[in-house]
């Protein structure tokens, strides 16, 4: 498979990179470039030299994961691009071929598709307060912990209409509707790419010593989501 | 400047905002994090304004957030966006209000991407007819809630209780608004004021009397980053790009920050409390933090409404200093009590300090 090739057939590659001159302005822009050892300069540059071996290293590493999508660096190129749509481009087809498996960061697509992912299908929402549990989000504070001890009482008091019949914040979505959604990830390749990334993860976390006979290993996920080797930042 | 060159200048800032009959799409985290705001957006446009603004029950996510955490292919997001409009166009409505800053910036790509790739559109309206047997329309209209109370802020302003302006010293409160990405970085042309100048929030803290703050890190993200906050070990980039923001504004001594995003004011106010925990320190007057707003929250404090009706007791940081800046009468007994009156329990600690 010729991976320029078939990243050429994302229609965001063909939409976030149209010539880039290197000129780097998109890595002063970018917040991930201050933060992780990070080039959104250099991704471009790669991808646009069609180097097949550079591109497979690419797919296989942590860096194409350490953009947050901000696309802070679309409004700044001078020639209209956008390294954005690149990593995504490149992240999709990290997850169809299995190379995400191969980096600490590429391995977190297991945990964001066990929670965002089946949320939308099985909820209707990307989040929902049953999974912002205080010990998997301390951040959220006291004030997360009292909300989330005491879930029905505080939406009502704010007019939401937590897991409510018909309209309003937080409603709970209708059957049919969550089938239509289920369908649309049926036909336009959604629960391929979830398959995707449990078959290849599954796989990944055997071959670093975990086991589970139900097959949905609770510790590689606990692993994926907790683990930092601190090796990721700008030095 | 003569008036027609100003407004040929500034001509490539505008936007078209519809003047009725929206289509309401909610947002994923304003509903988990700020339900009271879309509340208050929908009062303040069906009581204050009466307009006609429209939510079918049927409507799900966008999927944005797992669309940005590459989680969803493009053309399911093409597909479920389609649906949304197909809900829209079986109502009988052409303009889109959306609450949520990540779906606006996706409703805009994909109408856009359907105006560069005719033949993506062909395909999704396939896929959604294989998939649900609906049809659709694109929407003539795309608002952003916020383009709404900005448009008409002055009406809102017209029916004030109180005004962006500290009843001690009769000076205007000094306001920091945080734009959010993904409303104006990819399309400028889609955000009042654009990337370069937007003004949608910043029309309403000068309309309201407030004056805004203009701070060296004003555009820079709040740090969201989709998969860098979902992770819980990717977290420190979340927090380190909120730090950055507030260490830039700390010397303007802004009284309130106020955020477009949903996602943003959740994390300008909760990485607060975190950065005191880890470091102590704090940004606010007295060892306090920064108030963090919403949009519809600042409107409906403008408008008199109750701070806990509009569920200002969600936030970590506490929000009571601005009340007292502008004050606002409230109280603080039936900051934690429920429908009936009663009281919630009671959080551990209220604030970052």
């Amino acid at each position: 498979m010729e991976l320029y090739q078939e990243l050429t057939k994302d229609i965001r590659l063909a939409e976030g990179l149209k010539s880039c001159m290197n000129c780097g302005v998109c890595t002063a822009i970018c917040p991930a470039a201050e933060f992780y050892d990070y080039d959104p300069r250099i991704i471009a540059g790669i991808v646009q030299s069609k180097d097949e071996k550079k591109i497979e290293e690419l797919l296989k590493s942590d860096v194409i994961w350490y953009c947050g999508e901000c696309m802070s660096c679309k409004t700044r190129c001078p020639r209209g691009n956008c390294p954005g749509l690149i990593i995504m481009a490149l992240r999709s087809l990290s997850q169809r071929l299995g190379y995400f498996t191969e980096s600490e960061k590429g391995r977190q697509q297991l945990a964001i598709k066990r929670v965002v992912g089946e949320n939308i299908v099985n909820k209707g929402y990307c989040i929902v307060p049953e999974t912002l549990v205080p010990e998997m989000h301390p951040e959220l504070g006291p004030v997360g912990e009292w909300i989330y001890e005491n879930k029905e009482e505080v939406y009502e008091r704010v007019g939401a209409n937590y897991n409510g019949e018909g309209v309003g914040a937080l409603r709970k979505i209708p059957q049919e509707s969550l089938d239509e959604i289920s369908r649309i990830f049926e036909l336009t390749g959604g629960f391929d790419l979830f398959e995707k990334i449990e078959t290849f993860s599954k796989t990944k976390a055997k071959s670093m010593g975990f086991s589970d006979p139900k097959e949905i290993y609770p510790d590689y996920v606990n692993h994926i989501f907790t683990t930092n080797n601190g090796k990721h930042n700008r030095q | 400047m003569k008036q027609e060159g100003k407004i040929k200048v500034w001509q490539d800032y505008q936007k078209e905002i519809a003047d009725d009959h929206y289509f309401y799409v909610r947002s994923c985290i304003r509903q988990n994090f700020f339900p009271g705001s879309e509340q208050t957006f929908l009062k303040i446009l069906r009581e204050e304004l009466n307009k006609d603004i429209y939510e079918n029950p049927h409507h799900t996510t966008c999927s944005g957030i797992g669309y940005h955490s590459d989680v969803v292919p493009f053309e399911t997001i093409q597909t479920i966006v389609a649906r949304q409009f197909a809900l829209m166009t079986e109502a009988g409505y052409q303009n889109l209000a959306v609450s949520c800053i990540t779906s606006f910036g996706i409703y805009n790509e994909i109408i856009e991407t359907w105006k560069e790739f005719p033949a993506e559109l062909e395909k999704i309206r396939n896929y959604l007819k294989a998939a649900t047997g609906r049809e659709f329309e694109i929407p003539q209209n795309v608002a952003h809630a916020s383009d709404i109370v900005y448009k008409f802020r002055e009406e809102i302003y017209a029916r004030k209780k109180y005004s962006l302006i500290n009843q001690q010293t009769g000076k205007p409160l000094k306001i920091v608004e945080h734009i959010g990405c993904h409303y104006s970085k990819m399309f400028p042309s889609k955000g009042v004021g654009g990337a370069e100048f937007p003004y949608v929030l910043a029309g309403m803290v000068e309309s309201w009397g407030g004056e805004v703050v203009d701070y060296p890190e004003r555009r820079h993200c709040c740090g969201f980053g989709f998969r860098q906050y979902l992770v819980m070990s990717n977290r420190g980039y979340s927090v380190s790009n909120s730090k950055k923001k507030f260490e830039s504004m700390e010397p303007f001594k802004p009284d309130a920050i106020v955020c477009n995003c949903p996602g943003c004011p959740m994390f300008l106010d909760r990485w607060q409390y975190v950065i005191e925990e880890m470091e102590g320190k704090t940004y606010g007057e007295n060892g306090q933090g920064i108030p963090v707003l919403t949009y519809e929250e600042m409107a409906g404090l403008v408008l008199g409404y109750n701070p806990w009706d509009l569920g200002l007791q969600m936030h970590q940081t506490n929000c009571e200093p601005l009340f007292d800046k502008m004050g606002i009468e409230y109280d603080p007994e039936l900051k934690y009590a429920g429908k009936d009156g009663n009281l919630i329990g009671h959080p551990s600690m209220v604030g970052c300090g």
